[in-house]
């Protein structure tokens, strides 16, 4: 029998995983000084999306909720902050309010998908169609009445010439690539580590729990729509920090965030890289997004149909995806080994 | 002697379309007892302790815990009144470890360093050392009620619940089981459905006899043997032997 | 008419069976003892072909069937209750009977009637979802849909457990009864040693995934089942 999801997610991670992050963290310092700026805005834009994986990773991998719309909290994270950054003229607190928005959405949307107890089926769709509802909406508002505050919503053509970031000990410069990069590598490493401390934590343990079997933990005494309702939560946060990164990163919001095809792809990048893990969804965002920039560069043409048949085939033969597929095959030799060592 | 019972329930109801379940059940249990309830399949004994429990809500009729209105209680607040159960088909985290499983128990009811303390007492009474890192999912039947029973005692409940416990053990481990009930009965008070009259013989003191959803009868073990009724409906000609 | 040798299996890494060996003639009823988590069920898994077999031979019938997929190994004969039941919970009574009946082709009229003769008790519960019986209901549907298909050889997986004690006596009669009638043959596991002794002609002692002891049912008194049993263990 293979555990469909991980079992051993309680642990505290070792001296190693320290190690190897903070030698990824040192890699992620030095290499501005190394590679060209081209690069570094491809890394960017990966990094993004590795959050808004993670995001899901997390909620369908440990909550055991499969969440089709992360992306309304990705894509409400980035028209929040263009629309406070352009009206305020400042950045920093609209960052924050651009974090906080999503939130709150998604406490509200949480509260009455958890507590109304509607089955795991329901709530992917309700998920679904609720993102799909806010990218009609907002491809509908090209007309000169939909204004918030100064700001033109702009309908299809979404908002562009969205302020950088701006810090103040950099005299009010905004950021540069270089800054963006460091800004989503931080903001990445950190929502992974924080991650992976808290499945170690009585509440990240508690919602696996819940996802192995729901009815036991209530009837150990365990309020189980609350700790939903907080995973639930804290995923919409992630993703609306990708959200904001995003816009920080393209200078550019548009309704496309909200759409099917973005919200199919965040599927895909988790399933690829393997949902059981927290650093599954990274790499499989990381293969996905390189190889298809790849297929473009070298004129195959249909890229969505290449990676369409990759999914496939990664559904089909590592059910589990990339990385947990590894470990078992890492775990399966070292038994061997260890076994011959025995029987000597 | 009249204390106020712990438990009670008043016309008790429980309705699936036109199949009345539970029709009607007035039960009552002191602090302290052990109690058992047996009954033909189907008799709605499972449906009892489901509504007990918070599993299933009643169609109509009166909860009471220990003195408190719980008939429109979540179950986990039904939990944290200090009821446990340990439902007929085992029902544990089965793609966790057993210990993963007795510590998200123990954590519903500590905190902090008494968690890992309440998990180490619990793996040396019920002997669980030598399959605490093993999947709860790939162990045999028998284990896993183990396991369920540990997760429930561990939660240190005033009311235990307990749907057969004894199924899926051997006969040594009823044995056992039967010997950690009247153990546990110390500290808590206990209802246990059973078949094996053999088990119901070494634990019981008062039995409770369902029948289509009633009381039929409620007496001490060797009356309800004797039960000429009790005898038609349910024992058959091996007459709880 | 079954024959094990040398049997190994288990989940994933874990070896459950080691080297199991074990025949069971035609119309014989064998009982299978053993504690918790030394194989039982894992065996009767294995011979139904939910489990693999690692290594080792399994013949039924005269065929070689170690490899051959669960489907196959139904529909050439082999009849199996698992534990825990399986019935399918949506699934109305009769749709759950006519769908086993259905599913090894065997399409004449008469056949619900006959399995409700066998389980008269089922009768009033015929267009109740299966998911809607007792715990007790549902073991006895199992048991049904089992036999609906007229399996020349039945695996019980401790068909008595949450049944009350006055239909497992009829369970037993039922059983002789299909013996005599059908040459039935059954491989049992149980924990219930009365319900063992009341319809094994033998029983087997399994212990560590493989078989230890074996005694004639006469010799199965508590005392001596208790004692093996225990002597066993430690």
């Amino acid at each position: 029998m293979i555990p469909e999801f991980s079992a051993t997610a309680a642990r505290p991670p070792k001296a190693w995983w320290w190690s190897v992050i903070a030698l990824i963290a040192l890699a992620m310092v030095m290499l501005p000084y190394y590679v060209d700026i081209a690069l570094q805005l491809d890394l960017s834009i990966i990094f993004v999306f590795a959050l808004l994986a993670l995001s899901m990773g997390f909620l369908w991998g440990y909550a055991g909720i499969l969440s089709f719309g992360q992306t309304i909290f990705f894509g409400l994270g980035g028209y929040a902050y263009a629309v406070l950054a352009l009206n305020t003229g400042m950045t920093g607190l609209p960052f924050l309010g651009a974090l906080l928005i999503p939130v709150a959405f998604s406490a509200l949307l949480g509260y009455f998908m958890i507590y109304g107890r509607i089955s795991d089926i329901y709530l992917s769709v309700t998920t679904l169609v609720v993102t799909l509802i806010f990218e009609k909406s907002i491809r509908s508002t090209s007309g000169p009445e939909y204004v918030i505050g100064s700001v033109r919503l702009n309908g299809q053509n979404g908002i562009p010439g969205v302020p950088g970031l701006t810090l103040p000990w950099l005299d009010g410069a905004p950021l540069s690539i270089e800054g963006v990069f460091y800004l989503t590598a931080g903001a990445m490493l950190l929502v992974y580590v924080a991650l992976r401390l808290l499945l170690t934590t009585r509440f990240g343990r508690v919602i696996v729990g819940i996802r192995e079997n729901e009815r036991r933990m209530e009837l150990l005494g365990y309020d189980t729509r609350l700790y939903k309702l907080g995973a639930f939560v804290l995923a919409g946060g992630i993703a609306a920090l990708s959200g904001v990164l995003y816009a920080l990163w393209g200078n550019f919001v548009a309704p496309e965030m909200f759409n099917l095809n973005q919200a199919a792809q965040v599927v895909i990048w988790v399933i690829v890289g393997g949902r059981s893990t927290l650093i599954g969804p990274i790499f499989g965002t990381g293969i996905v997004q390189y190889t298809s920039n790849w297929l473009g560069t070298v004129g195959v043409g249909q890229v969505t149909l290449v990676l369409g048949i990759v999914l496939m085939v990664f559904v089909l033969v590592f059910p589990r995806g990339l990385l947990p597929t590894i470990g078992d095959a890492f775990g399966y030799v070292r038994r061997r080994v260890a076994g011959r060592g025995a029987t000597r | 002697m009249t204390v106020e019972p712990i438990l009670s329930t008043t016309a008790l109801e429980k309705r699936f379309g036109g199949v009345r379940a539970v029709a009607g059940v007035d039960f009552s249990l002191q602090p302290g007892e052990l109690r058992c309830l047996i009954g033909p399949n189907g008799a709605g004994k499972s449906t009892f302790f489901k509504m007990i429990s918070g599993q299933l809500k009643p169609t109509s009729g009166e909860i009471r815990i220990a003195g408190h209105d719980m008939l429109n209680a979540e179950a986990y607040q039904i939990a944290r009144s200090g009821i446990g159960i340990k439902n007929q088909v085992p029902d544990v985290m089965n793609g966790l470890s057993v210990r993963e499983n007795l510590w998200l128990a123990a954590a519903s009811r500590h905190r902090g360093a008494a968690i890992g303390r309440s998990v180490d007492r619990i793996t040396e009474r019920l002997a669980l050392t030598a399959i605490l890192d093993r999947l709860v999912g790939e162990l045999a039947h028998g284990q896993r009620q183990w396991v369920e029973i540990g997760m429930v005692i561990v939660c240190e409940p005033r009311i235990v619940l307990l749907d057969e416990p004894a199924a899926g053990m051997s006969d040594e481990e009823t044995v056992l089981t039967a010997e950690l009930i009247r153990e546990i009965n110390k500290d808590m008070t206990i209802v246990v459905v059973e078949h094996d009259m053999q088990f119901i013989r070494r634990i019981a003191r008062t039995v409770t006899v369902f029948h289509q959803g009633r009381i039929l009868i409620e007496d001490s073990f060797d009356k309800i043997a004797a039960d000429p009724t009790v005898r038609e409906v349910y024992l058959g000609r091996s007459g709880g032997t | 008419m079954l024959t094990v040798e040398n049997l190994d299996s288990g989940y994933g890494s874990i070896p459950v069976l080691t080297g199991l060996s074990l025949s069971v003639s035609q119309g014989e009823f064998v009982g299978i003892l053993g504690h918790n988590g030394m194989g039982k069920t894992t065996l009767l898994k294995t011979l139904i072909g939910i489990l693999p077999a690692t290594a080792g031979k399994i013949t039924f019938a005269g065929n070689v069937i170690t490899s051959a997929p669960a489907h196959r190994r139904a529909r050439a004969g082999m009849g199996y209750v698992p534990q825990g039941r399986g019935i399918l919970p949506g699934l109305t009574v009769r749709d759950n009977l006519l769908f086993a009946a259905a599913a090894v082709g065997a399409r004449r009229s008469g056949q619900l009637e006959e399995a409700l003769d066998d389980f008269p008790r089922l009768k009033a519960y015929l267009d109740r979802p299966g998911g809607a019986l007792s715990g007790g209901e549902q073991q006895l549907l199992a048991l049904a849909r089992t036999l609906i298909q007229k399996p020349s050889i039945v695996l019980l997986d401790e068909p008595t457990e949450g049944i009350q004690p006055s239909i497992i006596d009829e369970i037993v009669d039922q059983m002789k009864g299909l013996r005599q009638r059908r040459g039935l043959t059954i491989l049992l596991v149980e924990q219930n040693v009365d319900f063992i002794r009341a319809l094994s002609d033998r029983v087997l002692l399994i212990h560590k995934g493989t078989i230890t002891n074996e005694f004639s049912v006469d010799a199965l008194t508590d005392t001596t089942a208790m004692g093996d049993f225990s002597s066993v263990e430690h």
